[in-house]
């Protein structure tokens, strides 16, 4: 059903004059889920997200969200939508109070809920004593909790985030992955980019593997690993590189790890969604296209298709 | 369209509240230009009586309202061009507007506001000073309220214009000393432009600082007829801008 989409995304092209960002996307997410796309640098993610969120123009495509073409009727799907930028773009010459006012008067909320609202967010995320501050006073962490408020003021039903935790130390990522988690819970569809894969690995009902503007690859997370194989044989030798195998079964694995001698180092594990996404991208986490740091070959024993 | 307004004010609200955080500053800073100016040119230079419209006019009467012109340009368009700029290019806090559900309209009218009012604050504490010096020729007239707000928005409209075209802070600064200062000495504000030859007049007369000193001048001076041309091509020169504007931001070229 149509209706169960909140985002219904078709053939999306989107070129920088010679340059294609998006190259023919297709992209259907239900309501309530939490979607990541996984990329290298420069593989689209920003792009897709400017696009999804109307403040980029696209070539060719269909983009409808809750249920509104992006071209037709742009306003209501703004009104459905929050969007946390991968840069903080808070306006630093107001307060804290100033910023979460201003979003609250831009999606035209009445007088009476807007104060309410900004309460009950901030108490929620803990913001409520720096109302007075500066925004540019605040460290990155608070800041992006700032911008968390803004983007939420208005009771949106999908959350865009753009590498919501690039630049964050370890507490407020945590902190920001526990807050979203909470946000989903409460029926809240998020769609986020990442290139932390354990961010998508530990935060998403679905990850979205992008690269040169294409999605090459969907599924849940345990689905996109074990689409390579369910064991992976790590192993370091002589000529120190490092070469990953992957089996359809531990036992499998176990058998080939057996077969080395003293002079490698080899760990036998579950395969991962990062083994996933190097094993279909041909790349790590590095620039789109870039190669691996590790040498990655599918077992010729028991090997599984990729 | 009370729809519209509301969202003119949701945009214009965070500029009001950077104007109420600078008030002081941008007293100071809209008057210091303006006052050089007069100290330079009106006392400094001292130059003799200017005949316009046949009627001969003391200099220091002729370069006040001038100089009122000028402060409605500077003002209004450095206010809205400077922070339209920063928030475009180095806040990213246009974005965050963009992604909202407003009218397109309603941000091109509500970015114009805080230029719009500097400019009123401007041009108003000008005419204070012009009337305690020279109480004789400043007159308060219904077409000087009308020239001014048109000139404050119509200059609010070009700072948009600049800043959304800007692809840098030094592409901003490139436009103010390409656009804005030659407009700034050569427009009517410190000499008649009628005492230059024809051709001169033909492009002078194709600025819109020209025909807001025109209205500006005669609606104080309130010694010769109003120049309703001049305001009908100043109200043009700020359709034009508007309709660029619009175009900007419908078409995401921002």
């Amino acid at each position: 059903m149509a209706d169960d989409y909140i985002i219904a995304v078709d053939g999306l092209v989107k070129t920088y004059g010679r340059k294609t960002a998006i190259a023919g996307v297709d992209l259907h997410i239900r309501r309530g889920e939490m979607y990541a796309f996984l990329g290298p640098n420069g593989a689209g993610k920003t792009t897709t997200v400017r696009v999804l969120s109307t403040l980029s123009g696209f070539d060719s495509g269909r983009i409808v969200i809750d249920g509104h073409d992006i071209l037709r009727e742009p306003r209501e799907a703004k009104a459905s939508i929050g969007v946390i930028q991968q840069h903080i773009s808070l306006d630093k010459d107001l307060t804290v109070w100033e910023n979460m006012m201003s979003h609250a008067r831009y999606h035209m909320m009445p007088r009476e809920e807007r104060q309410a609202r900004i309460d009950e967010l901030s108490e929620y995320i803990g913001l409520g004593e720096y109302f007075d501050y500066r925004v540019d006073d605040l460290s990155g962490g608070w800041k992006k909790r700032v911008s968390v408020v803004c983007a939420l003021v208005h009771r949106p039903k999908l959350l865009f985030l753009d590498e919501p935790t690039v630049g964050l130390d370890i507490q407020a990522r945590r902190g920001l992955w526990d807050l979203l988690r909470r946000l989903n819970d409460d029926g809240m569809t998020i769609f986020l980019t990442t290139h932390y894969i354990e961010e998508a690995e530990s935060l998403c009902h679905r990850v979205g593997f992008i690269d040169g503007g294409r999605v090459i690859a969907e599924g849940t997370p345990g689905e996109l690993a074990g689409g390579i194989g369910v064991s992976t044989v790590e192993y370091f030798g002589p000529d120190r590189r490092t070469e990953y195998r992957y089996f359809r079964s531990r036992e499998e694995a176990d058998g080939f790890a057996k077969g080395f001698d003293d002079t490698y180092s080899v760990t036998v594990r579950r395969t991962n969604l990062e083994d996933a996404f190097v094993e279909m991208t041909g790349s790590n986490m590095g620039d789109s296209g870039s190669a691996g740091g590790g040498t990655r070959r599918s077992g010729p024993e028991g090997e599984a298709g990729t | 369209m009370s729809g519209l307004l509301r969202e003119v004010w949701a945009v214009a609200w965070p500029d009001m509240r950077f104007m109420r955080h600078n008030a002081k500053n941008i007293v100071i800073s809209s008057l210091m230009l303006p006052v050089l100016y007069l100290l330079a040119f009106g006392y400094g230079l001292r130059a003799g009586d200017v005949e316009v419209e046949g009627e001969l006019i003391p200099y220091i009467d002729f370069v006040i309202p001038g100089i009122i012109a000028l402060t409605c340009l500077s003002s209004s368009f450095s206010s809205t061009s400077t922070r339209m700029n920063v928030q475009r290019l180095y806040y990213r806090s246009f974005d965050e507007m963009m992604m909202c559900p407003l009218r397109d309209s309603a941000i091109v009218v509500g970015k114009t506001m805080l230029g719009m009012i500097r400019g009123i604050v401007g041009a108003s504490l000008m005419f204070a000073i012009g009337y305690c010096l020279e109480p004789s020729h400043m007159n308060l007239t219904p077409m000087l309220i009308v020239s001014v707000l048109v000139s404050c928005f119509t200059f609010s409209l070009l700072g948009e214009t600049a800043a959304l075209l800007a692809k840098s802070h030094q592409s901003m600064a490139t436009f103010g000393s390409l656009v804005i200062t030659p407009m700034t000495f050569l427009c009517g504000t410190f000499f008649s432009v009628a005492a230059l030859p024809g051709i001169a007049q033909g492009l002078l007369y194709a600025l819109p600082l020209t025909e807001a000193s025109l209205c500006i001048r005669s609606a104080t001076l309130d010694v010769y007829a109003f120049p309703w041309w001049a305001l009908l091509v100043l109200i043009g020169f700020g359709i034009t801008f508007f309709a660029i504007d619009m175009y900007l931001v419908r078409n995401r070229k921002v």
